[in-house]
C-alpha cells in the first residue's frame, strides 16, 4: 500500500473548500459554543438568589418588621409583593408569580414579648425543588439574626437560646420534593419541541431536496392546503407522544395529576401547534435535510437550558429569563407543572396561555408569508 | 388558428443575471414544438414561467387563452408539466403516485382513470412498484401518465427523453405524436437533434434570447451555412489546421469524418482546396444539419 501524501493534501483542501461554501455549518461551528457559553456561564445558576417572594402579614410589631426587613436585605428573596391576606398571598404562588410564602401570623410580635413561640409560616412553591432548596435552608438563620437586634433588654435571654419562633415550612404541590415530579411533566415539553419542529421541518424540506416539490407547485395544491396536509399528521404523532408520556408519568413514575386532564389536551394541541409553526417556519427557509437538523438543533438547545427544563427559571438573569418568555417551551412548562402538580384550572393558566397563542400566530404568520406559490 | 401559447417579451432575471431575455413564442394549437438550446440557456426557465412556477419579471401574454400573471391557477389544471429530473414520489408505488395526482386535481371517477392510464403506457404489471425502483424508461413513462391524467391540453416537458435508451425514446415521441394527433398542444425541450426533427416547429435559445425559429427545413435554409465534409485517413488529425482559415467557420466531427461549415461558399471551397489534392482524402459537399447550424449560433455568440 502507497500512502501519498499529495492525496491527502488534496482531500484536505476539497474539505476546507466545502465546508467554506455551507454557511450553514460556519455559523453553527462559532454559534453553538458561543450559545453554550453564555448560557452556561452566564445564564445558569444552580444556587438561585432573588426569588420572588410574597409576604402575608397581619401584625404591626417591631419584630415583623425586622423580618421582612431581614428579607428585603437578603439576596435570596426579593419581595414582589405585601398582603395582609394570606389567600391573596396563596393565588400568587398558585400562578407562579411568586415561589414562597411568607406569612408572619397577628400577634408575632406580641408573642415573642410574651414569651410565647408563635409560628412563622414559609411555604414554598416546590414543583421544581431545587429552586428554592437553598433560600429554604438560609431563611431559619436569617430570621433569628433579624430578631436578635430586637431582644434586647428584658427580653435578653431569648435571643440566646433556641429561636423564639416555630418555623413552619410547607413544601406545597411536591411536598417529598420528587425530582421526577418536575423533570417528567418538563420532558413532555421537550420532546414534543424535538420531534413535533424536526418533523414539521422535515416534511417540506424532504421534497424540495428530492425536486417533488415543484411537481405539487405545478399542481393545483394551494399553500394553505399543503401546510394543512403536512401538519395534521404531526399532530396526531404529538398526541401519541403525549399520551405515551402521560401514562407512563402516572403508572411508572408516580407523577400526581391533580388538575384537570382537558384543560392539559387543551394546553398540548396549542402547544404543538406552536412547534409545527415554527418547524414550518424553519423548513421554508431550509434548502436541506441537514440544514433543517441544524435549525433544530439551534432551536432545541436555548428551550432545554433557558425554558426552566433543566435549570431554575428564577435563577437566571433578567436576559436569559426575557429570552426564555419567548420561548413557548417556557410557559408550557409551567402550564403542564401547573396543572398537574397545583391544579391549576383555566384562570391561572390564562397568564401562560396567551403568549402561547401570541407565539403560534407570530410563527405562523410568518410561516405563511415566507411560503412562496413559486419557485422564484 | 388558435395559439395555445401566446407570450411576448417574457423575460426573468436572477439577481444581476438575465436569465430569459424578451422571448416571444407564438405556438398553434396541435402542434409539437422542440425548445433547443445549450445548458444554462434559460430553456427550464421559460418553461417555469409558462406553467406558473416562475413569475415573469416582464412580458405578458396568455396561455391556452387564460393570462399568464393573473390566471396561474387556472393555466395549472390544464397544463401537463414534466419536469427535467423525475419528480415524482419515489417512495410511493406507481400506483399510488397516481392517484395522489387524481386527488389533487380532483379527478372523478378516479379509480377507471388511473386504470386507463396505467394500461394506456403498458404499466399495469408494475403498479404495485415503488416509483424509485423504476429504471429510467418507465420512470419517464410514468411521469407522463401521471401528466397526462387530468387531460391537459398542453403539455409542457423539460428534457423528458434525458438519459432514455434509444427504443424508450422512441416509443416516448410515438406516444407524444399521438397525443398531438388529437388535438394536444406540445412544447418539449430536447438536446437530440432527431428529436428535433420530429417537431413541427423549433425554436432556438441562445443566452436567454431566441436566435432562431421555424421549420427544420426553414432554420437550416435561413443559417445561410454550407458544410463539406472531409473523410479519409487520420483526417481527424486535420481539424485544427483547418480550425482559423479564413473561410472556415466551424469544424466538427462527425464519427471518423469531418464537418467543415462556413457561410462563405466560396472561401470554404478555397480553403479546402490544399485538401482535395491529398492523397486518402475526400471532400464533398453535404447537407448542413441541424447540429452544425446550433453550434454555429453558439460560436457566433461568442
Amino acid at each position: 500500500m502507497n500512502f501519498s501524501l499529495r492525496r491527502v493534501f488534496a482531500i484536505l483542501t476539497k474539505e476546507f473548500l466545502q465546508l467554506a461554501r455551507d454557511k450553514l455549518t460556519l455559523a453553527m461551528i462559532i454559534g453553538v459554543p458561543l450559545l453554550q457559553l453564555c448560557i452556561f456561564g452566564f445564564a445558569i445558576n444552580l444556587n438561585p438568589r432573588e426569588l420572588p417572594t410574597v409576604i402575608a402579614v397581619d401584625d404591626p410589631g417591631p419584630l415583623a418588621r425586622s423580618i421582612v426587613a431581614a428579607l428585603n436585605n437578603s439576596s435570596y428573596f426579593q419581595i414582589v409583593a405585601q398582603t395582609n391576606s394570606p389567600d391573596t398571598a396563596r393565588s400568587m404562588l398558585q400562578e407562579g408569580q411568586a415561589i414562597f410564602v411568607v406569612e408572619i401570623p397577628v400577634n408575632f410580635s406580641r408573642d415573642i414579648i410574651r414569651g410565647a413561640t408563635p409560628d412563622l409560616l414559609i411555604e414554598a412553591d416546590a414543583t421544581d425543588p431545587a429552586a428554592g432548596s437553598y433560600a429554604l435552608a438560609a431563611f431559619n438563620t436569617l430570621a433569628t439574626v433579624a430578631l436578635r437586634d430586637d431582644l434586647v433588654g428584658p427580653l435578653k435571654a431569648r435571643a440566646q437560646g433556641p429561636p423564639p419562633f416555630n418555623l413552619v415550612s410547607h413544601l406545597l404541590y411536591n411536598p417529598e420534593s420528587n425530582t421526577q415530579y418536575n423533570i417528567v411533566p418538563g420532558l413532555l415539553a421537550v420532546i414534543l419541541t424535538m420531534t413535533m419542529v424536526l418533523m414539521t421541518c422535515l416534511a417540506l424540506t424532504r421534497e424540495r431536496e428530492r425536486g417533488t416539490y415543484e411537481n405539487l407547485l405545478a399542481m393545483p395544491a394551494t399553500p394553505l392546503e399543503i401546510m394543512i396536509g403536512k401538519i395534521t399528521p404531526n399532530i396526531v404523532i404529538g398526541a401519541i407522544q403525549s399520551s405515551l408520556i402521560l401514562l407512563m408519568a402516572r403508572f411508572i413514575f408516580d407523577v400526581p395529576m391533580i388538575g384537570s386532564l382537558t384543560l392539559l389536551a387543551g394546553g398540548l394541541t396549542l402547544y404543538i401547534v406552536a412547534n409545527l409553526a415554527v418547524g414550518y417556519t424553519f423548513s421554508t427557509m431550509a434548502q436541506n435535510q441537514l440544514q433543517a437538523m441544524q435549525m433544530t438543533l439551534f432551536f432545541i438547545l436555548p428551550t432545554v437550558m433557558l425554558s426552566g427544563f433543566a435549570f431554575p427559571f428564577m435563577g437566571m438573569p433578567a436576559w436569559a429569563r426575557w429570552l426564555g418568555e419567548i420561548l413557548p417551551a417556557t410557559h408550557f412548562l409551567r402550564i403542564v407543572r401547573g396543572i398537574l402538580l397545583k391544579g391549576n384550572g383555566a384562570a391561572e393558566i390564562w397568564p401562560e396561555l396567551w403568549p402561547l397563542v401570541l407565539f403560534t400566530l407570530a410563527a405562523g404568520a410568518v410561516a405563511v408569508l415566507r411560503f412562496r406559490r413559486t419557485l422564484d | 388558428m388558435n395559439l395555445a401559447i401566446d407570450v411576448r417579451g417574457l423575460t426573468k432575471r436572477f439577481g444581476r443575471k438575465i436569465a430569459v431575455n424578451h422571448v416571444d413564442i407564438a405556438v398553434p394549437e396541435g402542434q409539437v414544438w422542440g425548445f433547443l438550446g445549450p445548458n444554462g440557456s434559460g430553456k427550464t426557465t421559460t418553461i417555469r414561467m409558462l406553467c406558473g412556477l416562475l413569475r415573469a419579471d416582464e412580458g405578458q401574454g396568455t396561455c391556452l387563452g387564460l393570462d399568464l400573471r393573473t390566471q396561474s391557477e387556472a393555466i395549472k389544471r390544464q397544463v401537463g408539466y414534466m419536469t427535467q429530473r423525475f419528480s415524482f414520489w419515489e417512495d410511493l408505488s406507481v400506483r399510488e403516485n397516481l392517484d395522489f395526482v387524481a386527488r389533487l386535481y380532483g379527478i372523478r371517477d378516479r379509480r377507471r382513470r388511473v386504470d386507463e392510464a396505467l394500461d394506456h403506457l403498458r404499466l399495469s404489471q408494475r403498479q404495485r412498484q415503488l416509483a424509485g425502483e423504476l429504471s429510467g424508461g418507465w420512470k419517464q413513462r410514468m411521469a407522463l401518465a401521471a401528466c397526462m391524467l387530468h387531460e391537459p391540453r398542453l403539455l409542457l416537458l423539460d428534457e423528458p427523453t434525458a438519459g432514455v435508451d434509444p427504443k424508450a425514446r422512441r416509443d416516448f415521441w410515438e406516444e407524444i405524436h399521438t397525443l398531438s394527433d388529437r388535438g394536444l398542444t406540445v412544447l418539449v425541450s430536447t438536446h437530440y437533434m432527431d428529436e428535433a426533427e420530429r417537431c413541427d416547429r423549433i425554436v432556438y435559445i441562445l443566452n436567454g434570447s431566441l436566435v432562431a425559429r421555424g421549420s427544420v427545413a426553414e432554420v437550416l435554409e435561413k443559417s445561410g451555412l454550407h458544410t463539406f465534409v472531409l473523410a479519409g485517413d487520420n483526417v481527424r488529425q486535420l481539424s485544427r489546421e483547418l480550425e482559423g482559415k479564413p473561410g472556415v467557420d466551424y469544424v466538427g466531427f462527425f464519427g471518423a469524418a469531418l464537418h467543415v461549415s462556413g457561410h462563405d461558399r466560396d472561401g470554404l471551397v478555397a480553403a479546402l482546396a490544399p485538401y482535395r489534392a491529398r492523397d486518402g482524402i475526400r471532400v464533398s459537399e453535404t447537407t448542413t444539419s441541424l447540429e452544425d447550424v446550433f453550434i454555429d449560433l453558439q460560436e457566433a455568440a461568442k
